[in-house]
């Protein structure tokens, strides 16, 4: 008993019920008073993600096991910021942290990494490349993409030189994944794909990379134009796409064309690929962060189900719960990200039809909220004119989410959630760089994985904030 | 006794009046707006009979103790002497009254006043001079300080600060502010209340009437050992303990003498029966007072060189750098609403700087104009004159922005806006813009084809003058830099629409 007691106290994180196995005693004998107090009072902290659980699932052509959990590059840590390289993009990434996190995710099963050149202003591949050139090489496979959406790269030479300038960051001499860089976006999504890939020869030449081996699996991420996409999987007799990615979640599976009419629902995307065989690799499970900060009242109903589990787990498991799905990308700048996933997927707990039907509802609820499809991805950035799109759009979903975007100003709230607004929307974006200044030249549109209509919705919250403004004097 | 009052009194008006003028959030002013209403001169200006034969009466009942308590540059004074009192003890002589000089200022006022040399009205008011070192020296350190607590309120998601920019919003009045509070400060801890009996024309009104007061302080010769502890402690330097005389033209009834007597030599009072001699003593010497007077005119008339330091704005990878907006050159300057016009405003402004300071929409500034140098005149770069905010109206003390309720200001035009062509993007690129015309409070603004035949061309503004107001708006909103495409020409005289 003594020594019970003093496992208990030198601090080991055990759980009660590893408690009770070493004190060997059964639930009958707890009865029994004892001089330890056999009390509910036991030291059990946040526990470490298991090893060796991860799930796997399996790539139909090469048989590889591939980790239910992705590594996603984009949102590399940086130094003396608490924002990643994403949304911070002049701080210096902290490549000590991103190896560290590196070992970590591989130390727990994560086998997929996936980065681009255009990640971290151009950065990702390189630090990307140095934290997996301290592993074996056939300890992960690599996903990266040929990004080249600035029109100026859309030559033979430039692609080439772009795959070839991969390798050479990534420190490897064969990619396992490659990807088309987010097919479907551009003005005209078509038109943008053929003279990006098809009219230039490159797919022809990343196909005979494939021959070669230098490419082992080949595939698109596809975000906008659904024609594209449908146009892509059309041809795959002719190309045998490995994989694609695509974008899947809660609300995008039924609500992406209600919230925007120009979207397509992640269930034809996942149906279409299911047809073919197509493993689906899942990009933004938590929409960019927005299913993890949930408005009150959701995070209230999911916590209220599930009191020792994480918001944003709810996500994961929905996506992993797909058995088409190969892996689910999450871009996690923080430890605690890594952790959380980790947990969620040490194994994957499917969702059972019922939670299903639960997170559907969730998803009906969100929709009603009106927030705006903005993942804060800063592609429409920046903006000519000086204005901070996606500071805009993450103030008022933020408003929206907490009550505070009032309408009635008869109601007992309506000065305190006017202030909140105005006051909160002064301190996320500049005066000069605020709705009001949008002309709606539109050149931020077709930039928008999202394909948010930005002036539109920049004109309406302009009216808004008037609107709140010319209620009253003063703040 | 009396004393301790005016200290109570006067500290309290002080804090009150000060906070009024650093205030920038519109609260404090329905509470305190009195403070500067009350004030003499804007009283006067304003010709509000009910204050200035209130003002006149109390100090015909009790001397001029609106100096000591009312007026806040007045007190500031005593605040600097007390200071320099406790360094150096007894340190007051008496001196003759410069009634030559005092009668000089006050008609160089009463000209000024009337002529209409608005620079010198504004130089020459007390409560302005005060409201001007406030507002540029004193203003930014509390905006600061209010910015601070708003970013730790920011840190707590807390909305109970919110922050404000701080900028320079003109060099000449901080120039003349800080001038005033050196020059005004070296006076205080000098000699007291030289200022106020020298310069200050309402000093000198004050101090004419003070004479018929009710209530005076008063010798009793009688008790009085001649020890001259009351003349080395009057800040006025209005006791002549010889002769037991007191220069009520020039005692602010602080009290300080009667507590000094130890002899109780003095007191405050009506007339008794026996009264002492009247004497005026009009012996005018002591130069170098004379020589500090021409410092501090000269002071305030040169006005420093300073450069407004331009602020970088920050830029970074995600953000275009937006360029300053450069003020159009107006034929004529925009007052704002309420102010009736240039006229009216010219008129009645001391350039207190209260409207300046409580502008929520950095509009107003003080102007540059020779003519109206100090008065507030508006800019629309950092916002536009919006239509529910009345605030410079409501806190005016002096009747050059009238009163008026934003359903006025609705149908108010003080000036129209004027598209320049040259600068409108949609008429040299082709950009499709309409900014100004989606943002128009009235809807003054409609947007046409640029060539009359060709339904395609680009959309540009036009400007129904007979519905704007001139609030600014478009010229706010308008991408064009540092030159707006639209921007607000004053009217001389406002008018309802």
């Amino acid at each position: 008993m003594e020594q019970d007691k003093k496992n208990i106290t030198t601090g080991k994180a055990l759980s009660r019920r590893d408690f009770l196995k070493a004190m060997g005693l059964g639930a009958a004998t707890l009865t029994i008073p004892t001089v330890v107090g056999c009390s509910d009072n036991t030291e059990i902290t946040e526990q470490e993600p298991p090893k060796g659980k991860m799930t796997y699932r399996t790539n139909p052509k090469t048989g590889e096991k591939v980790s239910l959990l992705g590594y996603g590059m984009m949102r590399l840590p940086t130094i003396e910021s608490n924002a990643s390289a994403r949304e911070d993009g002049d701080a210096e990434i902290d490549q000590e942290m991103v190896n560290r996190q590196v070992d970590y995710a591989i130390e727990h099963g994560v086998n997929y990494f996936d980065t681009s050149p255009a990640y971290c202003k151009g950065r990702s591949e390189h630090c990307t490349g140095i934290a997996l050139s301290r592993h074996k090489r056939e300890e992960f496979f690599i996903a990266t993409k040929l990004s080249n959406f600035s029109p100026d790269t859309w030559s033979l030479e430039a692609g080439v030189e772009m795959f070839q300038n991969s390798l050479k960051e990534l420190q490897v001499d064969y990619v396992d994944y490659l990807l088309l860089h987010g097919i479907g976006m551009g003005e005209d999504g078509m038109e943008t794909y053929r003279g990006r890939y098809e009219d230039n020869g490159l797919l022809e030449y990343l196909l005979e990379q494939r021959e070669k081996g230098v490419i082992r699996n080949l595939g698109f991420s596809y975000h906008g134009d659904i024609a594209v996409f449908d146009y892509l999987l059309s041809q795959h007799d002719r190309y045998h796409w490995d994989f694609v990615q695509i974008e899947l979640n809660y609300l995008d599976w039924k609500h992406a064309k209600e919230i925007n009419e120009r979207n397509t629902n992640a269930d034809y995307l996942y149906g279409e690929l299911l047809k073919r065989n197509i493993p689906a690799v899942i990009m933004e499970p938590l929409l960019g962060g927005r299913l993890s900060k949930l408005p009150d009242p959701l995070v209230k109903r999911l916590k209220t189900r599930d009191k020792e589990h994480s918001v944003a787990s709810w996500a994961f498991r929905y996506a992993g719960t797909y058995p088409n799905v190969l892996t689910v990308l999450s871009g996690m700048t923080f430890m605690e990200h890594l952790k959380d996933n980790l947990r969620t997927y040490s194994p994957l707990v499917p969702l059972t039809d019922e939670e299903m039907k639960f997170l559907e509802q969730i998803a009906t609820d969100m929709v009603s909220y009106n927030t705006i499809p903005c993942n804060d991805c800063k592609y429409c950035m920046p903006c000519p004119y000086g204005i901070d799109i996606p500071a805009i759009f993450v103030h008022y979903n933020k408003c929206l989410s907490e009550g505070n975007v009032p309408h009635d100003s008869e109601s007992a709230e309506y000065a305190k959630q006017r202030r909140a607004f105005l006051v909160g929307y002064d301190r996320s974006v500049p005066k000069l760089r605020q709705a009001d200044h949008c002309i709606g030249c539109g050149h931020c549109v077709p930039h928008c994985p999202q394909r948010i209509q930005i002036p539109r919705e920049l004109h309406r919250i302009s009216e808004y904030v008037e609107e709140l403004k010319r209620a009253k004097q003063g703040l | 006794m009396l004393r301790k009052i005016r200290i109570i009194t006067a500290s309290v008006i002080m804090v009150l009046i000060t906070a009024l003028l650093l205030d920038f959030t519109g609260i404090l002013h329905h509470w305190l707006g009195w403070l500067a209403k009350v004030q003499f001169l804007p009283a006067l200006l304003a010709c509000n009979v009910v204050i200035v034969g209130a003002l006149l009466l109390l100090t015909l009942i009790m001397g001029r103790i609106y100096c000591s308590v009312i007026c806040p540059l007045g007190i500031m004074q005593d605040v600097i002497s007390w200071f320099a009192g406790k360094r150096r003890k007894n340190r007051f002589t008496y001196s003759g009254e410069k009634r030559v000089l005092r009668l000089v200022m006050l008609g160089v006022m009463v000209v000024a006043l009337i002529s209409g040399a608005h620079v010198i009205v504004a130089l020459l008011a007390p409560y302005s001079s005060y409201g001007r070192i406030v507002n540029s020296l004193l203003q930014p350190l509390y905006l600061w300080g209010n910015n601070l607590l708003a970013s730790i309120a920011a840190h707590y998601e807390s909305y109970a600060f919110y922050g404000t920019d701080v900028w320079m919003k003109s060099v000449t009045v901080t120039a003349v502010a800080a001038i005033t509070l050196v020059v005004l400060g070296i006076l205080a801890w000098r000699n007291g209340r030289t200022y106020c009996n020298t310069i200050c024309p309402v000093g000198t009104v004050l101090g004419y009437v003070a004479k018929f007061s009710l209530l005076k302080v008063r010798f009793d010769a009688d008790k009085c050992k001649s020890c001259s502890l009351c003349s080395r402690n009057c800040k006025a330097s209005c006791i002549d303990y010889k002769s037991h005389t007191v220069d009520y033209s020039r005692c602010v009834t602080c009290g300080d003498c009667l507590e000094k007597c130890n002899f109780g030599a003095l007191h405050y009072g009506p007339a008794r029966k026996i009264s002492g001699k009247k004497k005026d003593a009009t012996k005018a010497e002591a130069t170098h007072d004379e020589v500090r007077r021409a410092v501090l005119m000269g002071g305030a008339i040169v006005a420093a060189g300073a450069v407004t330091a331009q602020v970088n704005k920050k830029v970074d990878g995600g953000l275009a750098a937006i360029a300053d907006k450069k003020e159009p050159k107006r034929s004529t300057p925009l007052t704002p609403p309420g102010s009736h016009g240039a006229r009216n405003m010219a008129a009645h402004c001391t350039a207190c700087q209260l409207c300046v300071a409580q502008c929520p929409n950095g509009v107003l500034r003080p102007s540059k104009g020779l003519k109206t140098l100090m008065q507030p005149t508006m800019n629309y770069d950092r916002g536009f004159c919006r239509p529910e905010c009345t605030r410079c109206s409501e806190v005016c003390p002096t009747g050059a922005i009238r009163k008026i309720a934003p359903s006025e200001k609705s149908s108010l035009q003080i000036g129209h806006a004027v598209w320049v062509k040259e600068n409108c993007l949609p008429a040299w690129n082709g950009t499709s813009c309409g900014n100004c015309a989606r943002h128009c409070p009235s809807g003054a603004i409609m947007m046409v084809p640029l060539d009359e035949n060709d339904e395609n061309s680009p959309m540009v503004p036009v400007v129904n003058v007979e519905r704007c107001t001139g609030c600014g708006s478009c010229e706010y909103v308008c991408p064009s830099r540092p030159f707006s495409a639209i921007y607000v020409e004053g009217h001389e005289q406002h008018r309802t629409i």
